[in-house]
């Protein structure tokens, strides 16, 4: 915690649920996308559409998930779908406005690696893979991403392409043939970064309270380019970090609530 | 026709060595009793096939049982990596493994062809994603009417698939609720299916008719085993046990301390055990609302 009263995981956290609305339909990824998709939920956007690909739709967990099928989705959804139905009606449908997604690996033209670090079929270490991203990225109507910035995750060229973010810039989606904007917003814990129109680059456009350029460039793997009017990001509000950290220490209690399993 | 069998019976009548092998659960309904039994009457040369592999094909693979996986996610959810997998693709430790890597959109498509006897999935995937370089069996097709270039894969067919389920009727219909995942799609893409189920009632006349119930002549075997699906979950009887996930990661990770759990909560144990290992879950439902059946 810094003297700011909150820290850079709970900024990056707040900032990302700030860019969702109301009418937002969602695709939620475990972790960081999780927690931003319910802080909304809890303060600002309370009918926001949260769907995870465990097929639950519509969903208010009181507590954060561990998994993305874990047994509060389903109770708290408005309805449960098989799979298919999921990643054929709904997300291939069309019906999905935000994709959110986390990384293990990303590079500036927000191209994501989940899947292994080295060469595939010989991994230095061997990720779980995409899941449902490679289809997220490219059907929901546009990409949202999250992750703490570290010179090992934010790379000039990504060990694997597991989703498809604007591939080499410009108009390399188009030309592929994909018609949804990809990812229009990188939310770290430093700063909030949005892709220049014509390179697709993403481009530092706020720094979070108390944060330096220079503290952004020594986190990141390319020359970061910022923006010529750059903005300071609001400060968390009282209501939105007691929103956050309420959210975090019923999740702690539910998860350590079930005591030690005697197998696995 | 479904027969009603102790489960060491149904696994051993209806896997063998070198079978294509889907033990089917989207996070909730994992059949962790059957992969165990599967487990103590040690095949080998398997081909797992499984949308999210976890718990289970950590233990199968690194006990040396496949020769091949299928999946679209190899982690253990919410927590981590699974290092048992890793040792075997990273190490070729037991055994080296083919790996066959889709998307989950891939998967759930394959195994929805396979439902509907179909030799292959279409659908809009794979665009732009490593994936489709890295494995032959990701290809395309042109839609003959619009022009649109869109992904094939083969469908699944696995020789077996297990699942777990709340609730079987006396006749041998199978009744799933909760998160439903996969699983209707695995069993009627099988050739054969064993499911495992909490409890057997006379039958579904009070429940709304609009749940999804696999009719007992798509089974081959039912066999009874209440907390069967243990460390995940059985919507309306008992929670997911979370901290079992986490002190999974531990285990894994080290060879030797692996072996030894084996041993201890599967070699030397059985299907009985499961209902013990879920009674402070059974009781947590019940504090947080849910009744149990």
């Amino acid at each position: 915690m810094s003297e700011l009263g909150f820290t850079p995981n709970e900024m990056m956290t707040i900032a990302a649920s700030r860019a969702l609305g109301n009418d937002d339909v969602c695709f939620v990824g475990i972790g960081a996308p999780s927690a931003a998709c319910n802080v909304a939920r809890l303060t600002h956007a309370p009918d926001i559409t949260l769907i995870y690909e465990s097929g639950t739709i519509g969903t208010a967990p009181d507590v954060l998930p561990l998994s993305i099928g874990d047994g509060e989705l389903c109770e708290t959804a408005v309805t449960t779908v098989a799979v298919p139905e999921m990643f054929r009606y709904w997300l291939q449908g069309g019906r999905i406005s935000i994709g959110f997604l986390g990384a293990a690996q990303l590079d500036k033209f927000g191209n994501i690696n989940t899947t292994v670090i080295g060469d595939y079929f010989h991994p230095k270490t061997r990720l779980p893979g995409g899941g449902g991203a490679p289809e997220i990225a490219t059907s929901s109507k546009e990409i949202y991403i999250t992750m703490a910035q570290t010179k090992r995750g934010m790379v000039e060229k990504i060990d694997f392409f597991t989703s498809f973010g604007h591939g080499e810039g410009g108009d390399h989606r188009q030309r592929l043939g994909i018609d949804t904007a990809g990812p229009t917003l990188l939310i770290t814990d430093l700063a909030i970064w949005r892709p220049d129109p014509a390179t697709k680059e993403f481009t530092v456009v706020s720094l979070h309270p108390g944060v330096t350029r220079q503290q952004v460039q020594d986190s990141c793997g390319w020359v970061v380019k910022f923006a010529a009017a750059l903005d300071e990001t609001p400060a968390p509000s009282e209501l939105e970090l007691k929103t956050l950290r309420d959210l975090q220490a019923r999740t702690k209690a539910a998860h350590e609530g079930t005591g030690k399993g005697k197998a696995a | 026709m479904v027969k009603f069998l102790p489960l060491k019976q149904a696994v051993a009548e209806n896997l063998n060595n070198g079978d294509s092998v889907a033990f089917e659960g989207f996070t909730h309904l994992i059949p962790t009793a059957a992969a165990h039994e599967a487990i103590r009457q040690g095949f080998r040369d398997l081909t797992l096939i499984r949308m999210t592999p976890d718990l289970i094909y950590d233990q199968m693979i690194g006990m040396g049982m496949a020769k091949k996986i299928i999946f679209s996610y190899v982690g253990n959810p919410g927590v981590g990596l699974l290092r048992r997998a890793r040792d075997a693709i990273e190490n070729g430790f037991p055994r080296s493994i083919e790996v066959e890597e889709h998307s989950h959109a891939g998967m759930a498509n394959a195994y929805e062809a396979g439902a509907a006897g179909l030799p292959c999935a279409v659908f809009r995937g794979y665009r732009g994603a490593g994936l489709a370089a890295v494995n032959p069996n990701i290809k395309s097709v042109t839609c003959p009417f619009t022009g649109e270039v869109l992904a094939a894969v083969p469908s699944i067919r696995p020789d077996v698939t297990f699942i777990h389920a709340q609730k079987a009727d006396k006749k041998g219909n199978v009744l799933v609720e909760g998160i439903i995942g996969i699983q209707k799609e695995a069993v009627l893409a099988a050739k054969r299916a064993v499911v495992t189920v909490e409890e057997v009632v006379d039958n579904f006349d009070d429940l709304h008719p609009n749940l999804t119930v696999l009719p007992r002549w798509t089974i081959a075997a039912i066999s009874v085993v209440p907390g069967g699906s243990h460390p995940s979950y059985a919507h309306g009887y008992y929670a997911r046990d979370n901290a079992a996930y986490l002190e999974w990661d531990e285990i894994a990770a080290d060879r030797e301390k692996f072996q030894a759990w084996m041993r201890e909560n599967v070699i030397e144990k059985s299907a009985d055990d499961f209902a013990g290992r879920v009674e402070h879950l059974r009781k947590r439902h019940e504090r947080a609302g849910f009744h149990p059946q």
